[in-house]
């Protein structure tokens, strides 16, 4: 029952903030603040109380089985993995940045906006622990509309624009989805004379090799479009642009995992053999997202737009890793999930900061940041080198991890892919150089980082370096029988590589 | 004719009688509030005898009429349609007195269209109750010539309101050329077969080498083009964004759901009693329609900027969603009783979504202006102004673009469902695009709504005031919007239980 309480939470603590603003009654930012730590300490207690139980070969935990729409065989199902649990805590995590990023940014509307805000949390807590697939498609549209709305309400000049294309772009992917979904059922129920939603029940569907491969590419779209990949990430520069701080945070942080999640909990292991089969051309897929993705990043005068392209480029390894077909890809898929959540999100709260101070984006308006603010500058520079990769730091293991997972089945993509490592440090610098360093063209003092700032930066930073230096936890959490794409490749356990790696 | 028939009767008499009392009230005592009272009790009561009759259903009533399940469903739901409609009417009406020369004359057109409101739900339970081609015009009439009047209503109300005579005329001549095309159809077959009655045209259809026969096609071939007119679907739609602006914007809301849906209602029990559509040319028609419909008709509303033009147009759009449910029908794979269930949700959900949408339109708007507030620049800020309409009508558009947590999410669902059971690629694919193409222009009416705007003042609607009546109406409609998509099991046992029954 606690996942239905920890959404229902937040979905009533949306509505409180609303009503309590309407109402005049509090600052929502702070009951905001409150529903998100309530919420997470309410997580962290379930988990550390409940006993697992092992179905399907992976151990889950919290898990709720109650009949909804009887008439279809849908149910209220939830239940979380490691991998789950892993993405629900940086939800909840990127949910108190993205409030705390935003906190003098939203100045009408505030009831409204932080709605808006804990719904979308809500949709994808949603996501990430639903094991039904009706309700995770409704969860997967309903995180949509919310975000929309935070898009199109308190977004930049081309906002209406920028949202109608998040939209449109998610919503025609997640309709082919719907599709598969339902063909999914219909062939279990053929098969089977039970007609259900339930995932462990569609997990052994007996589908012919044409069918599996249809099936595949419907839920592969779906997904493809949320991580993005090229060539369906049109909608995320806007997006990413466009949207108000706390919205960019909450799309880079947390929304393009969802796409990454789907992939990891549904495509793969739903379409074993479709999936092995497709997984070069995914692989593919990723390794021109990484190229793609830094090298027009690096042509950008935009602060977020540039911010957005690095995103699409470090979403290319988590493609890459998935597909490897080993353990070792997977979990190096998962680390550059929760390492891309805490760097992107600190560039773009930095990002939002800048655009607050000095009404723009255009990094050709900025320079010498440095002198007026310094410790701004430290902290940005500490994102800056974890995302390019820095060894020790949360990034570095993840990117890492994918690449030695996907050396061993695909060499030469691996190596073009590792090009992407190269790439990386030049958009980074580029970024510190030309906002910190040189002379700005127009003289101005900025104001340097305020406590709440230096809190927010300061919490994720913790998180990147404690990833970095110590990521056995999460990879133990991640690694208890994930399902991966078969291929002809021994595993090897990541411990065991460590040790190898240590000793040589 | 027995007591149980009586009984199975008497909902159409108790509205038809309700009709004559509103006639009665009107040559006493005409005034505005006592007629609408009385319309809506002579509806509750109406709803009160289908209760009744459901217990002796199903029963045929002379060769002419089925009392069965899905008759009285129908009949059910157009009258709470009907509910809503007259209820919204009230104020909207009211607000007409000001540019009227002769006060006085008022309350009698008022009557008028309270009259003609009852008789066209009456035409529309006739329709849905009917398995003779007889009954089937005669309903088909009743509601037909109601709604002439009412859709061209304002037009006395001097020159500012010429689009409503202009959408009136209109109505009049295409439906009486479908009606005519209707009629040819049911001549023909009636020439080639020599029965009206659609249970022996069902066993007489049977027989081998009907499907070859050259005046059964045609008189079939007529008699879809005629039902697809009254359905508005492409090609035969042209009727639809004019008389859907023309028109008072209550009523505009009873040609979109109660009109449509009997006739569909009519459509699908012909398809049940007679394999017509299993004729392989019908069912190609009935693709290429479909098609059509889906993805011309949300084309054709992107360019829209009006509101009441843009949803005539997703209208259009969404009755081609149905009739891939209908065309599943003929696959083997798929039964009559899923195709019925299915048509019979997203009914419900269009119904409730429709109503929702032309709702807001009308308490916005009002009689006496030259024009409906259906302008894009009149909703602009809305939600700044008045956040719960906005809201509402956020909603209302969210589930005619399927968005889950809406009804309007279910009843595409149960589309999806079928097509893909029916193994209907192509026409998902029509679907998808349709859907994909109308999110943009639901999504741009949204967002105009929530856009801050600085021009309020020149509209002069800075605030806007909802009469308590209305304030319940769209309540509830959102309440049902939201209650279907979340806890939709209770109203499928209930449809799936208002089964068609066959003799």
């Amino acid at each position: 029952m606690m996942l239905i309480y920890l959404i229902a939470l937040l979905f009533v603590g949306g509505l409180l903030c609303w009503v309590v603003d309407r109402a005049k009654l509090a600052d929502v930012r702070w009951l905001a603040l409150l529903v998100l730590a309530a919420a997470l300490v309410m997580l962290l207690l379930a988990f550390a109380n409940s006993e697992g139980l092992e179905v399907a070969g992976r151990q889950w935990w919290l898990g709720i089985n109650v009949p909804w729409i009887s008439r279809f065989g849908v149910a209220l199902t939830f239940a979380m993995d490691g991998l789950s649990f892993l993405m629900v805590l940086l939800t909840l995590f990127l949910g108190i940045v993205a409030v705390l990023s935003s906190w003098q940014e939203i100045e009408r509307n505030s009831g409204f906006f932080h709605f808006n805000l804990l719904w979308v949390l809500a949709g994808v807590v949603g996501v990430f622990t639903a094991l039904d697939l009706f309700l995770f498609f409704v969860f997967w549209e309903v995180m949509l509309v919310p975000m929309y709305f935070i898009i199109a309400v308190w977004g930049h000049e081309n906002r209406v624009y920028a949202a109608m294309k998040f939209f449109i772009f998610t919503q025609a992917s997640g309709l082919l989805m719907l599709v598969a979904i339902v063909g999914l059922v219909y062939f279990h129920y053929q098969a089977s004379g039970v007609l259900t939603f339930n995932y462990f029940a569609l997990l052994d569907t007996p589908l012919s090799e044409t069918v599996a491969f249809w099936l595949m590419l419907g839920f592969f779209i779906a997904f493809a479009v949320k991580l993005p990949a090229v060539p369906v990430h049109p909608w995320l520069p806007d997006a990413h642009t466009q949207a108000p701080t706390a919205g960019s945070v909450i799309l880079a942080g947390i929304l393009l995992k969802t796409g990454a999640y789907g992939i990891i909990r549904f495509t793969v292991p739903l379409f074993p053999e479709a999936s092995a089969q497709f997984a070069p051309m995914a692989m593919m897929l990723g390794v021109v997202s990484i190229i793609y993705g830094a090298a027009v990043a690096f042509a950008q005068t935009d602060l977020k737009r540039l911010i957005a392209y690095t995103s699409i480029s470090h979403m290319g390894f988590v493609l890459v890793g998935v597909y490897a077909g080993n353990e070792l890809g997977m979990q190096g898929a998962v680390m550059t999930m929760l390492a891309h959540g805490m760097t992107s999100a600190a560039l773009f709260a930095f990002a939002g900061a800048i655009q607050q101070r000095i009404h723009s984006r255009d990094m050709r308006e900025m320079g010498g940041f440095w002198n007026s603010a310094p410790r701004l500058g430290a902290w940005v520079l500490f994102f800056s080198v974890a995302a390019l990769g820095m060894p020790g730091l949360a990034n570095f293991m993840g990117e890492f991890l994918a690449l030695v997972g996907a050396f061993k089945t695909h060499t030469w993509l691996t190596v073009i892919a590792a090009g992407g490592l190269i790439l990386a440090p030049v958009y980074t610098l580029l970024v510190i150089q030309k906002v910190f360093h040189g002379k700005s063209l127009i003289e101005r003092n900025v104001a340097d980082a305020c406590p709440r700032e230096i809190v927010m930066m300061a919490m994720m930073a913790v998180i990147t370096i404690v990833l970095g230096l110590y990521p056995q936890m999460v990879l133990d959490l991640v690694s208890q029988g994930l399902t991966v794409a078969p291929a002809p490749i021994i595993e090897t356990p990541v411990s065991d590589l460590m040790v190898q790696l240590s000793k040589g | 004719m027995g007591k149980q028939e009586l009984i199975a009767l008497l909902p159409i008499i108790v509205i038809a009688a309700s009709a004559v009392a509103v006639m009665l009230l009107a040559a006493f005592k005409p005034r505005p509030g006592l007629l609408n009272g009385l319309t809506l009790v002579g509806l509750l009561l109406t709803l009160a005898a289908l209760l009744w009759a459901d217990e002796h259903a199903p029963l045929q009533v002379t060769p002419l009429l089925i009392i069965d399940r899905f008759a009285l469903f129908y009949s059910a739901l157009s009258v709470l349609a009907g509910m809503v409609v007259a209820l919204l009417s009230g104020r909207y009406l009211a607000t007409a007195g000001v540019s009227v020369e002769q006060p006085a004359g008022q309350s009698h057109l008022t009557a008028e269209y309270y009259i003609l409101l009852l008789t066209a739900i009456l035409g529309a339970m006739v329709l849905v109750s009917s398995r003779h081609f007889a009954s089937f015009f005669i309903g088909l009439e009743l509601l037909g010539v109601s709604l002439y009047v009412l859709v061209a209503y304002l037009a006395p109300f001097g020159a500012a309101r010429a689009s409503s005579l202009e959408a009136g005329m209109k109505y009049l001549i295409l439906s009486g050329v479908a009606s005519a095309l209707l009629l040819f159809g049911i001549a023909l077959l009636y020439a080639e077969f020599g029965v009206l009655d659609f249970a022996q045209l069902g066993e007489l259809w049977s027989q081998p080498g009907v499907m070859d026969n050259a005046i059964v096609a045609v008189g079939l071939a007529l008699l879809l083009s005629g039902a697809c007119f009254k359905l508005s679907l492409i090609p035969f739609h042209m009727w639809t964004p004019d008389v859907y602006e023309g028109a008072p914007a209550p009523i505009t809301a009873f040609v979109a759901t109660v009109s449509k849906g009997a006739i569909f209602a009519f459509v699908l029990r012909l398809f049940a009693d007679t394999n017509a559509f299993e004729h392989p040319a019908v069912c190609g028609a009935l693709t290429v329609i479909a098609i059509l419909s889906m993805v011309g008709g949300n084309l054709l509303a992107l360019l829209q900027n009006n509101v009441k033009r843009l949803l005539a147009y997703s209208s259009i759009a969404h009755i081609g969603y149905l009739l891939v449910v209908l065309l599943a029908g003929t696959n083997a794979k798929t039964g009559t009783a899923l195709v019925s269930e299915a048509v019979g949700f997203y009914l419900v959900a269009y119904f409730v979504t429709t109503l929702g949408a032309f709702g807001v339109v009308t308490v916005l708007s009002k009689a006496g202006s030259g024009q409906d507030s259906d302008q894009l620049s009149d909703y602009r800020g809305l939600f700044w102004r008045a956040p719960g309409l906005a809201i509402i009508l956020a909603a209302m558009l969210l589930s005619l673009a399927g968005i889950p947590l809406t009804v309007g999410f279910i009843g595409k669902f149960y589309i999806v469902v079928l097509g893909v059971q029916a193994s209907m690629w192509v026409l998902l694919a029509a679907l998808i695009l349709g859907s994909v193409i109308g999110l943009y222009y639901y999504l741009r009416l949204i967002v105009v709504m929530f856009l801050r705007d600085d021009k309020t003042s020149e509209h002069g609607a800075l605030s806007v005031h909802v009469a308590p009546g209305d304030k319940l109406v769209l309540l509830t409609l959102v309440v049902l919007l939201v209650w279907l998509g979340v806890y939709p099991d209770p109203v499928i046992s209930l449809i799936q239980s208002a089964e068609l029954s066959i003799f």
